[in-house]
């Protein structure tokens, strides 16, 4: 019998794998293709208190082994989302957890706070956009700004909250820490790294934000290596993503010390990509006559 | 209607002109579901580059299961494209988008606008469209491509950049100069033209359906990479931003500003 289950602070997962938050919408496009019901979680995309209409085109653009976005957090607000996606997602039986972005420290606990009383497992607060001047990454590159914006979060939460941070910053555990004191329950990293693509025809930036977040399996080596960094440094569960598009990549962020994964870019290029990684860890476990996936968790050391 | 990813065998491969190439290729589920306008994403083999290109379908056989797409060589991943043999196979996802709403022509007076890279979703279009049809397509010079396709559906007025045929200029040119007289226009083009034909339908109070395109991620209206400015608050967005890959590519001229 082998177990894949999880438990994400006091939240049990079927399967450790769900997709990063933004590149799947909340799940009704990509249940065309995917069963819903086969995933550890849904993540959906980030949602502020209003609605917010993100940054102007080109928002993306490829790069070697990856992309660079700059959405800019695009979205309906909290009243619709509240109406329309929660009740979709709560046809399936998979944990549902919601991205929480803002501008201010208020914008942040008024989405939590309304996100109370909804049938909604985890809060995943998003304070590592690189892509929106006020809030995201502003209050994820400073440990102070990171432990106080934890702690305000925390104290409305109703949900067990994570923190998703950023790795543009000169030493990661250094947030992670921060995100511990301040209350966390989980860390979920990485958010993409602030990348620039120039377009040498047209002499100018490829994206119109001028910079974007570099994301797919470029940037796996690098996100291995601070989740890694991140396990050694505190004590909280961690969801691991940047560049998976395999079973063996989200095998590398378990045994590098993520209890669960999560699926980003390689949902654009393969929509399958969710459901193919828990087939795949589910036949590695078979192969290596494995019970229980939480032995792998932080099995290289 | 579902959309599919599968693995579709090249049937031919073809230049039509400088940098345009022409390939059909068979598919099981896609081609059967396919209506004119609508997109496929196609999947280079180069496992650098990630994205699927959005190709608009130029002709869709039901029947043989086949699709026709027309392509312009933009970079590395459609110069792959141009590269591929027939009996090579090449990984799709479709039917994307929403097609022409045909049914908006019937028995109307319809114009019919391609410019460039625009031109190859018209064909399709055209052919099932019923009743009169007047066909303007544009081009940079004497490079053209699909014309005689064209010619054997409607009447096809012709106009090149550099004058070398047809009307010298733009399409709108050419509806000026040869007189060109309809009730509801259906076009697709770079934006420059579009705009050109949103403003002179407008001017005439006519019906005009525009099919857009801009950088995709998913195309399938998860990761809000395409979206162009609506004139009004979007149902789904909630901001004046529709997805051009999932409420469009084809939209009418009103709801969107270009």
């Amino acid at each position: 019998m082998i177990n894949m289950k999880v438990n994400l602070a006091g939240v049990e997962l079927k399967n450790p794998v769900m997709e990063a938050s933004g590149t799947f919408g909340s799940g009704a496009e990509y249940s065309e293709f995917v069963d819903l019901n086969q995933l550890g979680a849904v993540v959906t995309k980030g949602v502020a208190s209003i609605p917010w209409p993100g940054n102007p085109t080109p928002r993306i653009t490829e790069t070697w082994g990856g992309m660079l976005n700059a959405i800019g957090l695009q979205n309906p607000g909290i009243d619709v989302f509240v109406k329309r996606d929660i009740p979709f997602l709560k046809q399936f039986d998979t944990k549902i957890i919601v991205n929480v972005c803002g501008r201010t420290e208020e914008d942040y606990i008024q989405v939590v706070e309304r996100l109370g009383d909804e049938p909604v497992d985890l809060l995943e607060i998003n304070i590592s956009c690189p892509n929106v001047k006020e809030g995201g990454i502003a209050f994820g590159q400073d440990p102070k700004a990171v432990e106080a914006i934890t702690r305000a979060c925390k104290s409305h939460a109703k949900q067990p909250i994570i923190m998703k941070l950023s790795p543009n910053v000169t030493d990661i555990t250094v947030m992670a820490k921060a995100a511990e004191a301040g209350g966390a329950d989980v860390i979920s990293l990485i958010n993409t790294i602030t990348g620039m693509k120039i377009d040498v025809d047209r002499r100018t930036f490829a994206l119109a934000n001028k910079t974007g977040g570099l994301s797919g399996p470029a940037i796996k080596p690098v996100a291995v290596r601070m989740v890694y960094q991140v396990a050694q440094a505190v004590r909280l569960p961690i969801i691991g993503m940047g560049g998976i598009q395999s079973s063996e990549d989200a095998l590398e962020f378990i045994l590098a010390g993520a209890s669960a994964v999560a699926v980003g870019t390689a949902n654009f290029y393969n929509p399958y990509a969710t459901t193919e990684v828990v087939k795949g860890i589910f036949q590695y476990m078979e192969k290596n006559q494995m019970e229980d996936i939480g032995s792998l968790v932080g099995a290289v050391r | 209607m579902a959309k599919v990813k599968e693995t579709a065998a090249i049937l031919s491969q073809e230049q039509l002109a400088k940098g345009i190439y022409s390939m059909w290729i068979h598919t099981e589920a896609i081609a059967s579901q396919a209506v004119p306008g609508q997109f496929i994403n196609i999947y280079t083999r180069d496992g650098a580059k990630l994205l699927p290109r959005p190709i608009s379908l130029c002709e869709i056989d039901e029947e043989g299961k086949k699709l026709r797409i027309v392509y312009r060589v933009a970079g590395e991943g459609t110069r792959e494209f141009s590269r591929c043999k027939a009996g090579e196979m090449v990984d799709i996802l479709g039917p994307l988008g929403n097609g022409f709403p045909l049914e908006e022509g019937a028995g109307k007076k319809v114009l019919l606008i391609g410019g460039g890279i625009g031109i190859p979703p018209m064909l399709e279009t055209a052919r099932r469209l019923e009743g009169d049809k007047t066909i303007i397509l544009g081009y940079r010079d004497s490079q053209t491509f699909l014309q005689e396709e064209f010619q054997a559906l409607g009447t096809v007025f012709t106009a090149t950049e550099d004058g070398s045929i047809g009307v010298e200029g733009n399409v709108l040119d050419a509806i000026r100069q040869e007189n060109i007289q309809g009730e509801i226009i259906f076009a697709c083009g770079p934006i420059p033209m579009l705009r050109g034909v949103k403003e002179y339908a407008a001017e005439r109070n006519m019906g005009c359906l525009l099919s857009l395109e801009e950088r995709m991620a998913c195309g399938i209206g998860a990761c809000l990479a395409c979206v162009c400015q609506s004139r009004g608050i979007d149902s789904h967005s909630q901001v004046k931003n529709k997805r051009i890959c999932k409420d469009g590519p084809v939209f009418w001229a009103e709801e969107v500003e270009l």
